[in-house]
């Protein structure tokens, strides 16, 4: 492939994958995964535990590296890059952890302003400004001298939005961001996503399994299982899917009881053999 | 051959060990005295309040111990001085074996369990919670915004309580020389100097730098190695503990036969 990727096809894409590999030692996580993902548009990626949708995201962001297949992300293969090239991607991209990840010993307000502080030479009146607006962008305005301990569940989520807003992201990278949130606080973060997306026509790529959000947010969505991409489409093409695996997962079909002891013997072994 | 293959294993698993802390430490060491002359500046804030915690924070169980050690090393000289008459030697034994010896040994091993211990489990935390990942998704590098900050904290504040130490050690071996051995305080001191020679105190610093670089890297390198899981972090913050120990014992070893065999020529 190389090269190859025809270049209409880059400008257009904001990401494009291409046969991308992940392992973690010997065992492989993500078997070839190749789609493009669309200036300004939402995609989520779905899919279940262990089906290596964490793995994907966190690949896009660098974090960890593909054994073979190409990232283009803003015109960069970023599988092949140093550094220092990558330290120069990450300033345009934002990422909201599942858990906020938001540094314990600073204030929310340090929090969010740790970015500017780091990478820009702003006056630190201009860093105080952009502050209240980034808080203020995801309702969180008065609480930069919060620590983040005394914030719940649905407001460090807010708290970390706003410090992956800080740099002015071309793209915004959700993991899970409802997880472990009450339905009421959850539909709150997806209608953050909304908002974000509507204002500032950004590249958001999402990665869940809440079917319920997915719909809500999505333009376009991937589903993933064990390290393949089983379908790729917007909400209406994933809804009117006769593909047995999407519906299982749309259906909320469980896993079926494996009942013959040899099936199951099989299921062992083959399970055995992908975890090499 | 499975026990030679066992050995083989172990020995590469220790050696790649020390690469790694080699290899954290040195990085931590450009970041604290080459990329501040290339425009990269260094966190001081941030090194002045580890340097709070690592040393000023630890002065009072640190003089305390000392204080004690001087007192017992006093103690077990004089059982044997006394039986030749020369309880006068007492200052000069406790001298010459709280600086070369025992001054940057203990003060080690009390930072290892207050500070090495903290590193471990802070950035072991960290590591669980995604925040070294944040960090790096915000294109900032971890080693530089959480481990320089420490390393030069610590190679500046392990010399400094040394100097403490070694100043408490030989107070308490002064309260048995006035107690039992007719010293006055001012003489037992005088004689403690007189016993010394710089290069006792030197030698003693410069191993106390090394622990400190150990007791960093070992500290950080556990941490930044912590599996996901919270029972993780107590794992990686009791190897730090252990592994600083040992390593800090081997450090000693290095360096003190380093210096007998270059005063013997």
């Amino acid at each position: 492939m190389g090269q190859t990727i025809n270049a209409a096809m880059q400008s257009e894409a904001m990401i494009s994958l291409r046969g991308l590999r992940v392992s973690y030692g010997e065992r492989e996580i993500l078997h070839g995964i190749s789609f493009d993902v669309v200036h300004g548009e939402t995609l989520v990626i779905l899919g279940g535990s262990g089906s290596g949708k964490s793995t994907l995201l966190r690949t896009l962001v660098g974090l960890e590296r593909p054994s073979s297949g190409e990232i283009w992300l803003k015109g960069k293969n970023i599988a092949a890059i140093s550094a220092e090239e990558m330290d120069e991607i990450r300033k345009k991209i934002g990422m909201s952890f599942q858990g906020g990840a938001l540094f314990g010993s600073m204030t929310v307000g340090e929090n969010v302003a740790l970015p500017l502080r780091e990478h820009t030479k702003l006056e630190e009146s201009t860093i105080e400004i952009i502050l209240r607006l980034k808080l203020d962008q995801v309702g969180l305005s008065g609480f930069e001298n919060y620590m983040p301990s005394q914030l719940s569940g649905g407001m460090k989520k807010r708290a970390a939005v706003a410090r992956a807003l800080a740099m002015d992201p071309e793209i915004l990278f959700f993991d899970e961001p409802s997880a472990g949130l009450d339905p009421i606080i959850a539909a709150g973060v997806d209608q953050l996503i909304l908002e974000l997306k509507s204002a500032f026509h950004m590249t958001i790529i999402v990665v869940t399994h809440e079917l319920a959000s997915a719909f809500l947010i999505a333009d376009r969505m991937v589903l993933i299982d064990k390290g393949n991409v089983v379908a790729i489409g917007s909400t209406e093409e994933m809804r009117a899917s006769t593909q047995p695996r999407v519906r299982q997962f749309l259906d909320r079909i469980a896993e079926p009881e494996v009942s013959q002891e040899l099936d199951y013997l099989q299921m062992l072994t083959e399970d055995n053999r992908l975890g090499r | 051959m499975e026990l030679t293959t066992q050995i083989g294993e172990s020995v590469t698993d220790a050696l790649a060990y020390l690469g790694a802390l080699a290899t954290l430490g040195s990085r931590a060491a450009y970041f604290t005295f080459v990329a501040p002359l290339r425009g990269k500046p260094l966190r001081l804030q941030r090194a002045i309040s580890q340097a709070m915690q690592v040393g000023v924070r630890a002065l009072p169980i640190l003089s305390l111990i000392t204080f004690f050690i001087g007192l017992i090393l006093a103690l077990q000289s004089a059982y044997e001085l006394r039986k030749f008459g020369a309880l006068n030697f007492v200052a000069s034994a406790v001298a010459i074996s709280m600086t070369r010896e025992l001054g940057p040994l203990i003060t080690a091993i009390v930072v290892i369990g207050r500070s090495g211990s903290a590193f471990a489990a802070e950035i072991g935390t960290m590591k669980v919670t995604e925040e070294i990942d944040a960090l790096e998704t915000m294109a900032i590098n971890p080693i530089h915004f959480l481990v320089t900050p420490k390393f030069l904290a610590m190679i500046v504040m392990l010399p400094c309580l040394t100097i403490w130490a070694n100043s408490m050690g030989i107070l308490g071996g002064a309260l048995f020389g006035v107690a039992q051995a007719d010293f006055t305080w001012v003489r037992y001191v005088r004689a403690s100097l007189d016993a010394l020679f710089l290069r006792d105190i030197v030698t003693g610093l410069v191993k106390s730098v090394m622990f400190g670089i150990t007791i960093t890297a070992v500290g950080c390198h556990e941490g930044l190695s912590t599996g996901a899981g919270a029972e993780q972090v107590g794992r990686s913050t009791t190897r730090a503990v252990v592994v600083s120990i040992f390593l800090v014992i081997v450090v000693d070893l290095v360096f003190t036969a380093l210096f007998f065999f270059m005063s013997d020529r």
